[in-house]
């Protein structure tokens, strides 16, 4: 008989509770992201496709066209051009662009620059219904930052 | 002023007057409902249509009606229409003898508290011809869940509102409020020199009522999770929407019943008379009909055995001590 009203008593004793956890969440702050009317800033580490660097000074791309990059990538989707203008001492970067349809963001081609000239970019909403819209000029993409 | 107080003028405004405020809560109530879940699973809810998502329920009322009424393969098509519209119509016909106040009432008859109660069992049968009529497992299986819950939940509902009766000695649900009068003491819920366990008799009340309206944690005869809309699974567009708009309605009518019973319908907290009781009687409503969705959003499901096991070893044994105990202390005191 005790143990009837033991269970009920510690039933509704357990119910109260779990009300009592409801109504403090109720009160508490939102913390959902209203997404496509705002959006998290990333974090430093994200790896989003590559881009190209620009140098502090001149905000011309680093990059020297030594094409390890290209050639480093296991699935090719690094096109680069570069030529040597007269009178110049280096080769310089004249286009640069990403396939990201095949790119599986592996960063090799990141650990093979030994220049610094390539780096993880932080873009994300990249849903698109045009392949076109995947390949990136990372050169053009560079002026348009600097 | 004369035309206004005429019998068929009362009648008209009364009528249009208790379909519209149960379509509009049957429609904010939704609202409400994924509102307050939204905010105890810390979301926001509705947001989109309207400012606080408030346009969202008209857009879906539209959606509804906008949609073809298909009647499935293999259903009982005179059952499969009427099924909804006999959720719907005990429902807004027992809006007709709830006091909202002293003088707003569609009619003030002295078998109020036995009218709504016939109407709600009617309730129970609109489910049972909806599940049966659709020609469904899902459905059919629902609807005998239903009618073992609704059967196992009246006897201690009944039994309850027994004791308030006889506390009483009317069935008058306006009579059963004016003897409330004077402050939150004197409210059913409090009057321990009628029954000790009064407080128990409106808890008992409370969980019978949400058994009654097929909610959460007792929504047997609409568990997503293993019957897919239980009864409401083969119907279409508005058939679905009416079905929908009459448990709000039943849900409306418990909690007003509650309030009534209990809670000292619209008298005043504090026995003071300059505010409307229309306003304490709606306060108290929607205080309850929180609690209600409250709940739904706390508990999970019962399994169907503890649901029987709560009402049969528990419910109904309390209740008939409390009729007992009520009925000594009436014969002492």
């Amino acid at each position: 008989m005790s143990n009837y009203f033991g269970e009920i008593f510690g039933g509704f004793q357990s119910l109260l509770v779990g009300l009592g956890i409801t109504i403090k969440a109720f009160f508490d702050p939102v913390v959902t992201l209203q997404y496509p009317h705002e959006s998290l800033k990333m974090t430093p580490r994200f790896r989003g496709h590559i881009e190209l660097v620009g140098d502090d000074e001149t905000g011309e791309s680093k990059c020297i066209v030594c094409g390890m990059c290209q050639r480093n990538c296991p699935t090719g989707c690094i096109t680069m051009a570069g030529e040597k203008p007269e009178g110049a001492k280096k080769k310089v970067l004249t286009s640069y662009v990403l396939n990201f349809t095949t790119c599986s963001l592996c960063g090799i081609c990141v650990e093979s620059c030994k220049f610094g000239a390539i780096a993880f970019s932080k873009d994300y909403n990249l849903a698109s219904t045009n392949k076109n819209d995947f390949i990136f000029d990372l050169k053009k993409r560079l002026g348009e930052k600097s | 002023m004369s035309l206004l107080q005429s019998e068929p003028i009362r009648v008209l405004a009364f009528l249009v007057g208790i379909i519209a405020f149960a379509a509009l809560n049957a429609a904010y109530l939704v609202w409400l409902e994924r509102k307050e879940a939204g905010h105890m699973q810390r979301r926001i809810g509705p947001k989109e249509v309207g400012p606080f998502g408030l346009l969202q329920p008209i857009v879906d009322g539209i959606k509804l009606m906008s949609k073809q009424l298909f009647l499935p393969k293999g259903c009982d098509p005179i059952l499969f229409m009427i099924a909804p519209l006999m959720v719907m119509v005990p429902a807004i016909m027992s809006f007709v003898t709830i006091p909202f106040s002293e003088t707003l009432v569609a009619r003030d008859i002295n078998i109020g508290l036995l009218m709504i109660f016939a109407f709600a069992s009617i309730n129970v049968l609109g489910l049972l011809l909806g599940g049966w009529g659709s020609g469904n497992k899902y459905a059919i299986i629902a609807a005998a869940r239903t009618v073992s819950q609704n059967v196992a939940y009246e006897i201690p509902m009944l039994i309850t509102v027994i004791g308030v009766v006889m506390v009483y000695g009317t069935l008058n649900l306006n009579e059963i409020v004016i003897q409330q009068a004077g402050g939150f003491w004197h409210w059913n819920v409090l009057n321990l020199k009628a029954s000790l366990l009064m407080p128990v008799m409106f808890i008992i009340f409370f969980i019978c009522t949400l058994a009654e309206t097929n909610r959460a944690p007792f929504d047997m005869a609409e568990a997503e999770s293993e019957l897919i809309a239980g009864i409401y699974t083969e119907y279409p567009g508005m058939g679905f929407g009416v079905f929908f708009m009459g448990e709000y309605a039943n849900i409306l009518i418990g909690c007003a019943l509650t309030v009534i019973l209990f809670l000292g319908g619209w008298q005043s907290p504090f026995g003071e008379t300059f505010v409307p009781g229309v306003i304490w009687f709606l306060l108290k409503l929607y205080a309850i009909v929180f609690t209600v969705i409250w709940i739904r959003w706390t508990y999970p499901r019962t399994t169907f055995y503890g649901l029987l096991n709560l009402s049969w070893k528990i419910l109904i044994p309390i209740s008939l001590v409390n009729l007992i105990l009520t009925a000594a202390m009436l014969k002492v005191f």
